[in-house]
């Protein structure tokens, strides 16, 4: 059943026509040709499709195209400011957080609402006092990021890349 | 996915109305586990009714100082709110427990309690299952079920069920005596959480009681004066369904066994509330023994499938370590 | 091994990585095909094995928006030379459980799936035949085993060794079935333009891809131009054509548009491959001091029933250690599965597992140190080719890895140390991994400027060689990196053998230098300019190293580990890893460092979790997701040491490098496995180490 929805994608607004039964990630791959969040299983199983809506991050292969409305869709490309890469950008980089690359702009995504989610004094599943003011140690990272499923298996760079922005925020010593 | 016309409403009553006029219609919450299972075939709603902003994503004091969650509350807000990891640390550590960071930010408190089973035969529309299809049998009985049910299940005729129910949540508003409060057609009513989930019994194609067109719209907790945590094991150190876990609240007073909360999840159709051990515990002292003893009595009438017999020693162990964790006990 | 004015080796940056972190890199989906695309969804066989004895698309014919369905009714001929599954939609003979019965093209992704349902297919279903098991009476050998080696291996009197050892070993040990699971799942994009078919794949080789295109269709290479040069992992199963290729093209060629094909994450399970389940018996026999004297590893498998896929399961044995009575074996079961494939190295990982898991066995039997006994049975030449090795290290990465993780003073005694409620062990594994080389073509060019393009048919499925390469290439041509332009992954670029076998760069990387010499001799013969208009020469590889029959060519590494697992639920965790390799020259040290941390991970993955669980009623993989097949999450990784050895190895190849794709994995499991017993008591000869096993 077509709808006719506007979707608000890093920045810009874009009319399309959505059938109901689109998702926000079929919308943004297939029908505005964005491909910065990614397919992995689209069924919220390994986080490739993870994208800030209105700054959460979501699975966006489980939200329904119509139900999105006005929020903001951040995509990885979309928190590059001015043409400058994000510092999460950077350090990916820096740190070869990634192999193939698949799965990256979703663990970007992930691990910007991680940033945002520490600075909000959010507990994980790790954190021993759940009242106590929240830092990103190396534990808290992993947890916080596995949501996003890396094949490569480059746990173990991803972790210092975002740690390296945790710690230029101030939300790591 | 079948195609399907997409509603919204001005409030929960009317959301309520309209859906009580589409016999095949749904609400739509979060939809982490009904989008998922629309791709799948297993759900097909020709109608969905979204709810996500309709409830209330509120959590707010209650007068008898418990709390009142909106259904519409996002399974992370719920886990970061401070007065829930203050008071029901067992609530917010069961949350945390539960899927990823991604989807606890979309999930909903209502949508939560009204997942369905991971069942590897429920989600995949081209083998039997009783739940899906009802009278086409049970394809994890004798196949592939190393977690799935051990209590409570149905192993014969149209009931034939050994699913397990997936939610985290769930287990600790169990143990919790949570009040699940419900808008229909016919108006409100409030049920307390043990009422909400149902064995598979005949007819395992219901998960809950609740009749069509009944939407969830908050849920209460009473007040929780005893320290209660949640332990959930799984096949890896994340993002995974339980294999069991336990929601414990215990108060120990001299030594003795003051007052006990106790559900396990991972090993039946529901959220599954240890009376036999609880009963078992109360005024008993609190040791290593009598907690084993209280595991006991309640695995008792477990009914461990071919290939999930190790769930028993599991929860007893997980059983036994948690509380002796609540009582400061150590061995 | 980096010098100043060289850039082998040095840890560059991935030229690709600005492009893949914000998502416009270009995997195969994302290219533009020049016009509105189509979309092709499937309908799979329910059973195993039988015939369709009905099938109706009418209802999906029916569907608005729907362009096409095909069926084995009306599918374009292919040609009789396709082997295996690739013959789609040819017959009406059912083989394997998911084989595809029918498609659906439509306007949009949605009509497509949605329309799947209106497909009404019946079946004569024959009892599938699906379990594997060590006694049945039709385990057979095959003429030979992947990669050429030999199905069995015999020297000297096994038996008669072992019945007169001072110490046996004699254990069973099994793996499961395992998918490889990349994340980008497997996708193909086709357009035709008259009689040339485009192809927007995700591969790892698109020379490999196009050679069963133009057998399918009747076409010339010219005719058919395969386009892959980012892609999403691959792990082996991107490897080799499957159905979903033949599928995009054949469905484009029918409704005449541009058409993509996106396997679903659960398709996966049966469309692209798997790893066989193995069950192995080693025995070992050695005298009182850890000598061997006997090695018997016996392996049965499983392949499917219209492919032969022979695992090389028992050749890593062939060449571990020193041992005057050796036997190595495979057998196979035909079952109605769907076709195995490789999966990140292939027999080494299975095999490796329970060769390591029984040296462990051993060293505890002896009262010996694991280290000790590998270092003990140490060949001084390849012992089954009886020709010297062309290097190899292993000693060194034992006792340099036994340095870096505090292996010294290990107590032997296993389940004796505690920390709170955990059993705390360690264990070590050795691992190995063939070194070849494959012919790779390679066409260099200069222009007037002196800029240097660099073609060749590589592919990089995060493996680094769009960085790699780029480096090797300036190298060779003595210039900077930013005077070298790369192209890799498409057909049109000089023929390479793709991404496989740890054989890529090793390859590729030959052929670009021999291809560079070439063009500097020109250059040099023109004066050392470029002529105004340019230069370009072609050149290449032509196939193994001339060396290769004269020596033992193989990387060598060792996983140290700690292992926790808690006493209450068998919950494992392994929160420190040290792994230590000589894979001769690396050619990059950041992307080679991923390249082992992967490796090594998917190891530990193995470990702990991985397992394809099958119905033996259905006959079908019943955890065919990535919330059932559980892959290590970030939250499973602890700390990580990875390092290498310089190894210069003169006979390998141009460049001294061994490759390093998958000797991270080999090994892995063994290492965990034997940190397990350490920690528990508890001997777990079948993976994975879920928790259930702990309440045996």
């Amino acid at each position: 059943m077509d709808t006719e929805i506007t979707l608000r994608v890093d920045g810009a607004a874009h009319p399309l026509t959505v059938d109901t039964r689109t998702t926000l990630l079929d919308a943004l791959r297939e029908r505005l040709r964005n491909t910065s969040p990614k397919k992995g299983c689209d069924h919220g199983q390994c986080g490739a499709c993870t994208v800030l809506l209105d700054g959460r991050r979501v699975n966006s292969c489980l939200v329904l195209a119509v139900t999105v409305g006005d929020a903001e869709v951040t995509t990885s490309n979309g928190l590059a400011t001015d043409g400058q890469p994000h510092p999460l950008h950077r350090s990916f980089v820096r740190r070869d957080a990634f192999q193939c690359g698949y799965c990256t702009p979703g663990q970007i995504c992930s691990a910007a609402g991680v940033l945002e989610e520490a600075r909000a004094g959010w507990p994980s599943a790790v954190t021993a006092d759940l009242t106590a003011a929240v830092e990103l140690t190396d534990t808290e990272i992993r947890e916080r990021m596995s949501g996003n499923l890396c094949r490569c298996a480059a746990y173990a760079h991803i972790v210092p890349a975002v740690a390296d922005v945790a710690a230029a925020e101030g939300v790591r010593r | 996915m079948k195609e399907f016309r997409y509603e919204r409403s001005p409030d929960p009553a009317a959301a309520v109305a309209l859906l009580a006029r589409e016999p095949g219609g749904a609400f739509l919450g979060g939809g982490t586990n009904l989008v998922d299972l629309m791709k799948l075939g297993v759900a097909t709603p020709d109608v969905l009714v979204d709810v996500r902003e309709l409830t209330s994503a509120e959590v707010s004091d209650l007068p008898d100082g418990g709390l009142r969650i909106g259904a519409g509350v996002p399974n992370a807000d719920l886990a970061a709110d401070r007065r829930v990891r203050e008071r029901y640390p067992v609530l917010a550590q069961a949350l945390l427990a539960g899927a990823s960071g991604q989807l606890r930010n979309r999930a909903t408190t209502g949508g939560n309690l009204l997942q369905r089973t991971r069942c590897g035969y429920f989600t995949d529309v081209t083998r039997p299952c009783n739940k899906r299809s009802p009278g086409s049998g049970c394809g994890a009985l004798h196949g592939v079920h190393r977690n799935h049910a051990i209590l409570g299940q149905t192993f014969e005729g149209p009931g034939a069920c050994v699913a397990t129910h997936p939610s985290d949540m769930a287990v600790a508003l169990v143990a919790l005596d949570a009040v699940v409060r419900v808008l229909g057609p016919d108006g409100e009513r409030s049920l307390p959480i043990g009422e909400l989930h149902r064995l598979p019994g005949n007819d395992p194609s219901r998960d809950t009681t609740l009749r069509h067109g009944e939407l969830i719209t908050a849920v209460d907790l009473p007040p929780l004066d005893l320290p209660s945590r949640y332990r959930k094991v799984r096949e890896r150190a994340s993002y995974a369904f339980a294999l069991v876990s336990v929601a414990a609240a215990l108060r120990v007073e001299d030594g003795v066994v003051a007052d006990v909360r106790l559900a396990l999840g991972g090993v039946a159709h529901t959220p599954w509330r240890a009376r036999a051990a609880e009963e078992t515990l109360l005024g008993r002292p609190a040791t290593e023994e009598a907690f084993a003893a209280a595991a006991g009595a309640e695995l008792a009438a477990a009914t461990p499938l071919r290939d999930n017999g190790f769930k028993v020693p599991l929860a007893r162990n997980v059983v036994v370590r948690t509380l002796l964790d609540l009582s400061g006990g150590t061995r | 091994m980096t010098t100043i004015d060289r850039v082998l080796g040095a840890g560059i940056e991935r030229i690709d990585g600005p492009a893949k972190v914000r998502g416009s890199a270009p995997y195969a989906f994302e290219q533009d095909p020049g016009e509105p695309i189509t979309h092709l969804a499937l309908v799979q066989s329910t059973i195993n094995r039988g015939r369709i004895t009905r099938l109706d698309p009418s209802a999906a014919e029916a569907t608005p928006g729907v362009l096409a369905v095909l069926t084995p009714a009306n599918a374009p001929r292919l040609s009789g030379e396709l082997t295996a599954d690739l013959p789609v939609l040819q017959s009406l003979d059912v083989h394997y459980q998911g084989q595809v019965v029918a498609a659906v093209v439509a306007e949009t992704s949605e009509i497509a799936r949605a329309a799947v349902g209106g497909v009404r297919v019946e079946y004569a279903a024959e009892e599938p035949d699906v379990t594997l098991r060590a006694d049945r009476p039709d385990l057979y050998a095959p003429a030979q085993v992947m990669a050429g080696f030999a199905t069995d291996s015999v020297i000297g009197d096994v038996d008669g060794a072992l019945s007169t050892a001072a110490v046996t070993v004699d254990a069973t040990y099994e793996t499961p079935a395992q998918h490889n699971n990349p994340i980008e799942m497997h996708t193909s994009m086709a357009r035709w333009d008259g009689d040339s078919l485009t192809l927007w794949d995700a591969n790892q080789g698109p020379h490999t891809i196009q050679r069963d295109l133009m057998t399918a269709f009747g076409l010339t290479a010219g005719q058919v131009r395969v386009i892959s040069p980012y892609v999403g992992g691959g792990f082996g199963s991107k490897a080799f054509a499957h159905p979903h290729q033949i599928l995009a093209a054949m469905a484009a060629r029918v409704v005449g548009r541009t058409v993509v094909l996106e396997l679903t994450r659960q398709q996966m399970f049966s469309l692209v491959g798997h790893r066989t389940p193995t069950i192995q018996r080693v025995r070992l026999g050695a005298d009182s001091e850890g000598r061997l004297t006997a090695i018997s590893h016996e392996v049965v498998e499983h392949t499917a029933r219209i492919a032969e896929f022979a695992e090389q399961t028992a050749t890593a044995t062939r060449v571990m250690y020193a041992a005057p009575h050796r036997r190595t074996t495979h057998r196979l079961a035909r079952l109605d599965v769907p076709p195995p494939t490789i999966m990140r190295a292939p027999g080494e990982t299975p095999g490796m597992f329970a060769l390591e898991s029984a040296m462990d066995e051993l060293a505890h039997t002896l009262g010996i140190d694991p280290v000790e006994l590998r270092i003990r049975n140490e060949p001084p030449r390849d012992p089954e080719r009886d020709v010297p090795w062309s290097s190899r290290s292993l000693v060194e990465c034992l006792r340099t890895g036994a340095e870096r993780f505090g292996w010294a003073g290990r107590d032997l005694r296993p389940g004796v140390r505690t920390d709170g409620r955990w059993l705390v062990g360690t264990g070590v594994a050795a691992a190995t991994y063939p070194s070849r080389r494959r012919k790779a073509d390679c066409r260099i060019s200069v222009d007037g400027r002196g800029r240097y393009l660099v073609e060749i048919d590589g592919s990089d499925i995060g493996t680094g060689t769009w960085t790699a390469l780029t480096q090797i290439a300036a190298d060779a041509l003595h210039v900077g990196l930013g005077e070298v332009e790369l192209r890799i992954g498409d057909s049109r670029l000089p023929f390479a053998g793709g991404a496989g076998g740890s054989t890529g760069l090793a390859s590729w990387g030959s052929a670009v230098v021999l291809t560079a010499r070439q063009l500097r001799a020109r250059l040099e013969s023109l004066g050392g300019q470029p002529p105004p208009d340019g230069l370009t020469v072609d050149g290449g590889v032509p196939g193994p190293s001339p060396h290769a029959e004269q020596y033992s060519m193989h990387s060598f590494g060792a996983h140290f580990v700690e292992v926790r697992v808690d006493a209450d639920t068998g919950e494992v965790r392994v929160p420190r890893a040290t792994s230590v390799y000589a894979a001769g020259t690396i050619a990059n040290a950041t992307t080679a460092r991923s390249q082992f941390l992967g490796g090594f991970c998917m190891g530990l993955s193995m470990a702990l979790h991985e397992e394809s669980l099958q119905d033996e009623h259905f006959g079908h993989f019943v955890n065919h997701d990535l919330a059932g097949y559980h892959i290590a999450t970030n939250a499973d990784v602890g700390e990580i040491d990875i390092s290498w050895l310089d190894e210069e190895d003169p006979w390998v190849n141009e460049l001294g490098l061994k490759g390093i794709g998958e000797i991270g994995i080999v090994g892995a499991a063994a290492a965990v496995a034997n940190g397990y017993w350490h920690a528990t008591g508890r001997r777990i000869r079948d993976l994975p180490l879920t928790p259930d096993k702990f309440f045996r």
